[in-house]
């Protein structure tokens, strides 16, 4: 009997491995670069392939099915797509608005998703760029050489990924491919065991938070020039902003700013994005390019993600996060920062203020209500919009009176991110590459700019030094002078 | 009970009345054989061979025969457990079966019975076959794409509703369930959600609407006990909600009907 409930302890593993053929959803990140006899650029691209085919096979499936199948479109950020699923059929069932309990249960799962793919994305991919440098030895560029050098740091995210897991496990049923969120609510919210436990750690978490905006802030001060300059270009900025302006992960309106942080639209009804969004096809392109429509396709890209989202945002609600964004702020002065690698301050900013709000969360009696669905007139069509971690996520559909879906249309943070990470490469290929020989160096100072936009790509969850790259110098006619790949198992290859 | 209506499985005496096929039996005596296209509310079909035995050094299903005095029957051998995995990851890749994004996880047959048999992988080729859904139905769902052709609805609508709802049409590879309508549709047969039919369904074809992910994992028939320990599992399952988990919701009303 031992052996059997053995067996039933482990259901996770089996289920994953056992009976789903297609979880794996790969991605590749490939840059092309078009130089002349003087080594001047005159072309650099980033391309994405994106997989799309969601969209279609979402379509003649029942609509309760959604939250819970969408999460197969993505293994780094599926609670991210299982909310904003569920806020788009909240729609279809008719709840206008949820149940206290069953909104803040989404919230916690939502924060704690933040939390642990911000812990991951800095801390196990990033900190070694930014704590080695670029350049370093490759052999010790990755989380195992910070292990060594700054234990304390890696064991830091370590916990931090762990606690944010452990939310979505206590709100979603499983650490992945969870259930939590259904149309019109949630089917549990958290037990007082589960509050108990968690209520355990967040002190912890909270400082362990604060310490790592503090440390990226530190890397900021100490070198001023390669933190403002590197692969910085200037961009337009949305994002959802909380019915008060404040910083609102889960809900809200969208609100756009220009370059120079003049409010582009604000207020808007996400309901309504398709009026304000196009999405531009390229033909060297499998990843489409979103562009503001009043601004058209030249002028109209935009950027998201956590550096939109601080400096969108008039206040954070939580005191620690507040703090450190209105440094954020005097820091970057009169203009917006657009340098990428304010994105790592910024989401450290916004991993402070998910785990304040997990504190939060946690001390309120809703957390652990019992009054969890609510429905009422049917509805045929409805969007849904979450702050992922990386950035706006869109989800929209249509479901027919069968409750079949007719039509699903997504737009992810990273196709947000498509023209402005093709900037940024664009940018560190000048600032680096110009007249030079493709070294290692090189290929990591394009993955470091490209990496700062954390795109949502399965190649971005390998390992640092491991994202499958291919760089290619081609002269104008289109031969190609040299050429650098790396495959997903870090081998380096001409 | 007299000395001679026993048999012995896997060693261990089960006593047996006149009638009882093996598996009846077994699951008497609290013995678990595994098994899906069997239900002992209806008569066995013997189709799925999941039950299959040795009785006396011979492969029988054992949900058919009927056990002989003193026979020597084997069912959990690793011989036999082997055949059983390889006919489930046969089920697996014929059909549809995405376990992840399926509203029944946890409530399965078909998937707790994998798990039963350490089932790691489909190891053969998916069929990826092309099946359709019928939603037709105001209340019911049909997704072709998790029948094991099993035919428990078969024998519930022909046997206990007397309406010949569902039916197994083709034949080999080729099998597939239909429903009694001209259209071919579940909304123009006399199906009813009362119907005994729509609550046998092992796997997830069988579904009442909306109802989804309701259940949180956790609470579903098998997440706290495995097959084995639930002898007579049924196919829809609903357990009961905790305080802290939702009840089902109350249907959307559609505007102007
Ligand atoms: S629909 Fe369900 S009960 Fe009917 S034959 Fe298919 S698997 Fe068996
Ligand atoms: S259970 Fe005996 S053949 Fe299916």
């Amino acid at each position: 009997m031992s052996s059997l409930l053995e067996t039933a302890a482990n259901p996770e593993n089996l289920r994953r491995v056992a009976i789903d053929p297609l979880s794996r959803v790969e991605g590749h990140g490939k840059v092309t670069i078009l130089l002349d006899d003087k080594n001047k650029i005159h072309q650099v691209r980033l391309h994405i392939v994106e997989f799309r085919g969601f969209e279609k096979f979402i379509q003649g499936r029942p609509y309760w099915e959604v939250p819970v199948m969408v999460q197969r479109l993505c293994g780094i950020c599926p609670v991210s797509h299982h909310l904003a699923a569920s806020k788009a059929l909240d729609a279809i069932v008719g709840a206008k608005h949820l149940t206290p309990a069953a909104e803040k249960n989404r919230r916690l799962m939502h924060y704690g998703q933040i939390l642990q793919s911000h812990a991951l994305h800095f801390f196990h991919l990033c900190s070694p760029d930014l704590l080695f440098g670029f350049d370093s030895d490759i052999s010790k560029r990755n989380i195992v050489g910070i292990a060594q050098k700054y234990p304390e740091t890696a064991k830091r995210g370590i916990l931090l990924r762990k606690y944010g897991q452990e939310v979505i496990r206590h709100t979603a049923g499983k650490r992945i491919h969870g259930t939590g969120s259904v149309p019109g609510g949630v089917n549990k919210s958290l037990s007082i065991t589960e509050r108990d436990e968690l209520l355990k750690d967040i002190y912890q978490i909270v400082a362990w938070s604060r310490d790592a905006v503090h440390m990226v802030k530190e890397l900021h001060h100490n070198n001023p020039e390669l933190y403002n300059s590197f692969g910085a270009f200037r961009a337009n900025y949305i994002s959802m902003v909380g019915f008060d302006g404040s910083l609102d992960l889960y809900h809200g309106r969208l609100r756009a700013r220009d370059e120079n942080g003049h409010i582009l639209f604000d207020g808007v009804d996400y309901q309504n994005y398709s009026e304000l969004i196009g999405e531009e096809v390229k033909n060297w392109s499998y990843m489409k390019f979103p562009y503001l429509k009043s601004l058209g396709t030249e002028r109209g890209w935009y950027r998201v993600g956590p550096m939109s989202r601080i400096q969108n945002c008039d206040f954070i609600s939580t005191p620690l996060a507040e703090i450190e964004r209105r440094e954020f702020m005097a820091y970057s002065g009169v203009m917006p920062m657009h340098a990428p690698l304010g994105y790592h301050w910024a989401r450290m900013i916004e991993m402070l203020h998910a785990a304040e709000m997990i504190k939060d969360l946690l001390h309120d009696d809703d957390i652990t209500g019992s009054d969890l669905i609510v429905t009422g007139e049917r509805g045929f069509e409805g969007v849904g919009v979450i702050e992922a971690p990386r950035g706006t996520l869109i989800h929209h559909y249509r479901v027919d009176e069968n409750d079949l879906v007719t039509m699903c249309n997504l737009i992810v943070s990273t196709t947000h991110n498509n023209q402005a990470m093709n900037e940024a490469v664009r940018r560190v290929a000048q600032q680096y590459l110009h007249g030079h020989e493709i070294t290692e160096g090189l290929l990591n100072h394009i993955e470091v700019a490209v990496r700062a936009f954390d795109p949502c790509l399965s190649c971005a969850t390998h390992a640092l030094g491991k994202m499958p790259l291919q760089v290619e110098v081609l002269n104008e006619a289109g031969e190609q002078l040299s050429s650098l790949s790396r495959t997903s198992d870090g081998i380096l290859s001409t | 009970m007299s000395q001679s209506n026993t048999f012995t499985l896997d060693g261990k005496t089960i006593p047996y009345n006149e009638g009882q096929t093996i598996i009846q039996a077994a699951m008497a005596a609290g013995v678990y054989i595994p098994h899906l296209c069997f239900n002992p509310e209806f008569k066995p079909h013997g189709s799925c061979k999941l039950c299959t035995v040795k009785a006396n050094g011979r492969q029988t299903a054992s949900c058919t025969q009927h056990p002989a005095p003193g026979m020597v029957v084997e069912s959990d051998t690793i011989e036999i457990n082997d055949e059983r995995r390889a006919l489930l990851q046969m089920l697996f890749v014929e059909g549809n079966h995405f376990c992840p994004s399926c509203e029944k996880s946890g409530n399965c047959q078909l998937q707790a019975t994998a798990y039963e048999m350490k089932m790691m992988s489909p190891h053969f080729d998916q069929f990826f076959p092309d099946r359709m859904l019928d939603a037709s139905h105001p209340e019911y769902l049909l997704d072709f794409n998790r029948c094991i052709l099993c035919s428990l609805c078969v024998r519930a609508s022909r046997d206990v509703d007397g309406k010949n709802v569902f039916a197994l049409s083709g034949r080999g590879i080729k099998s597939h369930l239909i429903v009694n309508a001209k259209s071919g549709r579940l909304a123009d047969t006399d199906f009813s959600g009362d119907d005994k039919a729509a609550h046998v369904c092992p796997v997830g074809v069988i579904l009442k609407k909306r109802v989804g992910f309701t259940i949180p994992i956790g609470q579903r028939s098998f997440d706290e006990q495995p097959i084995s320990a639930t002898p007579h599992p049924q196919g829809a399952c609903p357990v009961g909600p905790r305080s802290n988990t939702a009840t089902l919701p109350p249907h959307p009303t559609v505007k102007g009907g």
